[in-house]
């Protein structure tokens, strides 16, 4: 089977391409990249004016399957991937009973293959029952397909158990992602900690909360030299963490999640609980800073930390209402207004969402490059459209953008060659 | 000026005129309380529900009594455990009450924001009775009342509020409505008590009870939870009533005329000392009538005012 791309303008960041070039598919792998390939019989997709890129890849996904299906299943939160750009996905642990055996590694990949439209790449837990006391067999699962371990929603609380964790991931060269929080000073707080917090009578959660894990899990990943990834980094002390810990040589890795770089905690007003989420929107000092983090290379990846919750559960009071929103089909947008806001270039932008994730995570994917498997999405940067909640695929609606207007979608998504998205 | 708001949900919504205008209303209200037949038609044929997940037995009974006075049907639901147990959410529980068609609810909750959230989803009005640590408007508007009462205005005074700041309702509807009418409002409490970014409401941050009193013209002090103590924001009630009550060597320190209020109940001997509660600057059963007549003119004028006369 052969498809030939034309006339986009191929981004791919792992190999330094932007320029406009011909990509030639053979059986689901990428055969050639040219100007002005002949078409001959092939079946062609016209993609000019639009960017062709790698598949995006979102490395922190709840996909909610086994278990907890009213929420999302692995058919909806791949569809809902698909139609956001993305080919691969990493899916957290924490689905019911949550994914700390290779039964449950197997289940999500078999499923995934069979009826998914993305690539599903399991996360494992750290502790077996995320309950922070007994490692999961991490060999087992690394084997069995997983790709790195978190106890992710909860932080492994014991710092021995961590330095332990960590340790013992690195014998199978697999990341640890951490949750970086410390639940006593989180305290029962339902946002950010701030004049917001005072004014609207909601218990507050201070930075404080989540630097000081960040800061233990660091220097647990500089005594043990193990590769250590901290998830949602969204205060301004953690982006500075990171920086000071890189710059004395940890092996470490961090993402941002685009509602931490795109909404403060000013969205709570109202009682709005789809702006309600672990860790919480954060002041707009945070905000810059994680944008400066992104601009300046300190954060490695974007990341969704897509969370589906039904609409029982967020429509109660805030304090009570479920943390997360979805994150897949507003990706792509909300990473390229930081190129619109000139704090990312348009290929560091593709970065953070393709090659980059791919490297903390180890998989093939997010390149272009000749043989690489043919994940692509084909995206129209200019295109504008409002986030209506209804019309999203994921099964449940908790955006955080809701009758906001975007900049930027998928026009067509392959994975392996095929086409798994089509915006009609 | 006609003011006749769907809902009462904070006195953060509210400007100066409106709350002065809800004062005035209440002036008017105040005489019938002490009537011999203490009530006027007004509100005949409305139906009134207060609905209470939170236990009180001021706030509750002055809302009744206030729509009684007024001729309104009455109901009280004490929700605390009831449906809430059976799991059923706060939407279907107002919603089954909205369905026997009140025409107000007055809802207090023990979480913030439940008054707009129950707002936004019934047709009925809603009268916030407090929600959270969010906010308690008709508190707040007995207080200024109380205030202007005795001192003639509000504008220019120097009230202090001492406590336990962050877990206070009647703090941020008093500090709104205080700034708002003019006055100059200080805040005092052990540290694990103050919020962050308090001051941008408008008021003024002292470190201790002395320097918020200094001077004052009004001095309210608001109610330590017991159960707060020896958790970790005061070690004890007696640490508590050492650095932070109010005696009357403290008291010394507001202007002669000064006035004590207090939202109760009280915690003789903690927040305020029985001389003091029991002391001539106290107004704190004044706050307690004049309760009534404040939530008289809310309730009249959610109802529509000077409409339900034209009707």
């Amino acid at each position: 089977m052969k498809v030939l791309i034309k006339s986009g303008r191929v981004i791919d960041p792992a190999n330094s391409i932007d320029e406009k070039l011909d990509i030639l598919i053979l059986d689901g792998k990428i055969a050639e990249l040219a100007p002005n390939l002949d078409a001959g019989d092939t079946e062609v997709i016209n993609a000019a004016g639009l960017l062709v890129t790698p598949g995006l890849i979102d490395m922190h996904v709840h996909l909610r399957d086994p278990g907890l299906e009213y929420k999302e299943d692995i058919i909806t939160g791949t569809r809902a991937a698909a139609a956001g750009g993305v080919t691969s996905v990493a899916c957290m642990p924490n689905t019911s009973p949550v994914n700390d055996n290779l039964a449950i590694t197997q289940y999500i990949i078999n499923k995934a293959k069979e009826q998914g439209s993305a690539n599903v790449y399991p996360i494992g837990c750290i502790t077996k029952g995320l309950k922070g006391e007994i490692l999961s067999e991490m060999g087992t699962l690394k084997e069995g397909g997983c790709v790195a371990f978190s106890d992710d929603g909860l932080p492994v609380k014991d710092g021995e158990m961590m330095r332990r964790a960590l340790e013992y991931a690195s014998t199978f060269d697999a990341p640890i992602i951490s949750h970086a929080e410390d639940l006593s000073l989180v305290a029962g707080g339902c946002m950010n900690e701030g004049p917001v917090s005072t004014e609207l009578g909601l218990k507050g959660i201070p930075w404080v909360a989540e630097d000081a894990t960040t800061a233990r899990d660091i220097m647990l990943a500089e005594l043990t030299g193990a590769k250590l990834h901290i998830a949602h980094v969204s205060t301004k002390g953690s982006v500075e963490l990171v920086r000071q810990a890189k710059g004395r040589g940890v092996r470490l890795t961090c993402e941002a999640a685009p509602h931490h770089f795109i909404l403060t905690d000013e969205a709570v007003r109202g009682y709005n609980t789809n702006a309600k989420m672990n860790p919480p929107l954060r002041s707009a000092a945070d905000v810059a800073a994680v944008r400066a983090g992104l601009s300046n290379g300190t954060i490695d990846a974007i990341a969704t930390d897509h969370a589906p919750h039904h609409y029982d559960e967020k429509n109660v009071e805030f304090a009570i209402a479920m943390n997360g929103v979805v994150g897949l089909e507003t990706l792509l947008p909300l990473t390229l207004r930081l190129v619109g806001e000139k704090i990312l270039s348009l290929s560091q932008a593709i970065a953070l969402i393709t090659c980059r994730p791919a490297g903390i995570l180890g998989i093939d994917r997010g390149t272009l490059s000749v043989g690489a498997v043919a994940d692509i999405t084909l995206i129209n940067p200019n295109k504008e459209w409002l986030v209506e909640p209804d019309k999203l695929l994921s099964k449940s609606k908790n955006t955080a953008f809701a009758g906001q207007l975007m900049r930027g979608c998928a026009m067509k998504t392959l994975l392996a060659g095929k086409e798994v998205y089509s915006k009609s | 000026m006609t003011f006749n708001p769907k809902h009462i949900l904070g006195i953060k919504e509210l400007t100066a005129e409106e709350l002065i205008f809800i004062l005035d209303t209440a002036e008017s209200f105040k005489e019938i309380n002490s009537r011999e037949i203490k009530k006027v038609p007004t509100l005949r044929g409305k139906t009134i529900i207060n609905l209470f997940f939170e236990a009180s037995t001021r706030t509750r009974t002055s809302f009744e009594i206030a729509g009684k006075r007024l001729s309104a049907d009455t109901v009280n639901i004490a929700a605390a455990a009831s449906s809430v147990v059976k799991g059923e959410t706060l939407e279907d529980t107002a919603k089954n009450i909205a369905a026997m068609h009140p025409d107000i609810i007055v809802m207090r909750h023990g979480a913030s924001g439940a008054c707009n959230y129950l707002a936004e989803r019934l047709n009925c009005s809603v009268v916030n009775a407090g929600d959270g640590t969010h906010e308690h408007p008709s508190q707040a508007l007995l207080d200024a009342f109380t205030i202007r009462q005795h001192k003639g205005r509000i504008d220019g005074l120097t009230v202090a509020i001492v406590g336990d700041i962050t877990h206070s309702r009647v703090v941020r509807s008093n500090i709104y409505c205080l700034v708002k009418l003019g006055a100059k409002v200080r805040i005092a409490g052990p540290r694990t008590m103050l919020p962050p970014g308090l001051e941008l409401l408008g008021c003024e941050l002292c470190s201790n009870i002395e320097d918020a009193v200094r001077d004052a013209d009004c001095v309210m002090m608001l109610r330590i939870q017991r159960e707060r103590q020896g958790a970790t924001l005061i070690p004890s009630v007696r640490e508590y009533a050492r650095f932070f009550g109010l005696n009357e060597e403290r008291l010394k320190l507001a202007k002669p005329d000064a006035i004590v209020l207090h939202p109760g109940p009280m915690n003789r001997g903690v927040e305020i000392s029985s001389a003091v509660a029991d002391g001539p600057q106290n107004v704190i059963l004044d706050q307690v009538e004049n309760g009534v007549a404040v939530r008289m003119a809310l309730l009249y004028l959610v109802a529509g005012g000077e409409k339900l006369q034209a009707d």
